[in-house]
């Protein structure tokens, strides 16, 4: 299907108060379009997650948003460490957030977890030392 | 009730109010930014002793009513101009969250 609008966002790894810039960016970008409020809520705060996991576990990296009629597509990609258990990574609860890092409200082990629940769809595909890549659609 | 009325009608602090006339229909309380997330509502009010830049951005995406700081807690210049250009309410209180929650218990049910 043809796609409407992309957007491509850089994530900066070393930037801790800029961890939000995209994902803010792209709530403005939904609100444009007159999406269904919760639609929009449901991919802004996905895309947060997988934004601030981008800075905290993986030094940064890069999102792909792609919009069509029917779904918005949210492809979060690093070059970070990678996963090496995905099952565990994926449990309530389960985080290697360091204790600097918890002191600012992350490391909950709730972000994957909320990824998968506010998106339709969800993949992660992972490589140790090369990096991760995850898709996530939200249906319109 | 409003954010604004409830603002003045209590021993709160107004840190910043861009967008007074939000609606209070809830009330979240939680200090771990994810669990926030996941279980928020829209138009909550959030009341957390978490300061930091990232809790403006997670008011925004949840979309609640405002946030509201407890037990003295401030929160820094910078992140509350980013809380008014987003139009994020910002209030303050010495109370705990408990009795926070009892002045929003007669006001949102
Ligand atoms: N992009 C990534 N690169 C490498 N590891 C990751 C990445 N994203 C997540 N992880 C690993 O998966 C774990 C769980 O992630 P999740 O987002 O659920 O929790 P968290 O980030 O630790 O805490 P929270 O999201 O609640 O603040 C992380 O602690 C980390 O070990
Ligand atoms: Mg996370």
């Amino acid at each position: 299907m043809s796609e409407l609008l992309n957007f491509h966002f850089v994530v900066d790894g070393t930037n801790f108060t800029a961890a939000g810039n995209a994902s803010g960016q792209l709530k403005k970008n939904l609100r444009q379009l007159n999406l269904a409020p919760e639609t929009i809520r449901r991919a802004s705060i996905a895309m947060y997650e997988g934004e601030i996991n981008m800075v905290i576990h993986a030094g940064g990296g890069e999102a792909d948003v792609n919009i069509t009629e029917k779904e918005i597509e949210i492809i979060l990609t690093d070059n970070g460490p990678g996963i090496s258990d995905i099952s565990k990574a994926m449990q309530e609860g389960y985080s290697t957030a360091p204790e600097n890092i918890r002191s600012l409200g992350f490391g909950a082990g709730m972000g994957l977890p909320n990824m998968k629940r506010y998106s339709d769809q969800m993949t992660i595909e992972s490589e140790l030392g090369k990096g991760t890549k995850i898709t996530m659609k939200i249906n319109i | 009730m409003t954010v604004g009325e409830f603002a003045k009608q209590n021993p709160l602090n107004v840190l910043c109010m861009p967008e007074a006339e939000r609606e209070i229909t809830g009330c979240y309380i939680g200090d771990l930014l994810s669990w926030v997330m996941g279980n928020a509502r829209e138009g909550d009010a959030w009341v957390t002793i978490m300061s930091n830049t990232n809790i403006v951005a997670v008011a925004t995406l949840t979309n609640v009513s405002c946030i509201i700081l407890a037990e003295n807690v401030t929160l820094d210049e910078q992140a509350l101009n980013t809380a008014k250009e987003n139009g994020v309410n910002v209030l303050s209180s010495n109370l705990s969250a408990f009795n926070i929650a009892l002045l929003l218990k007669d006001t949102v049910v």
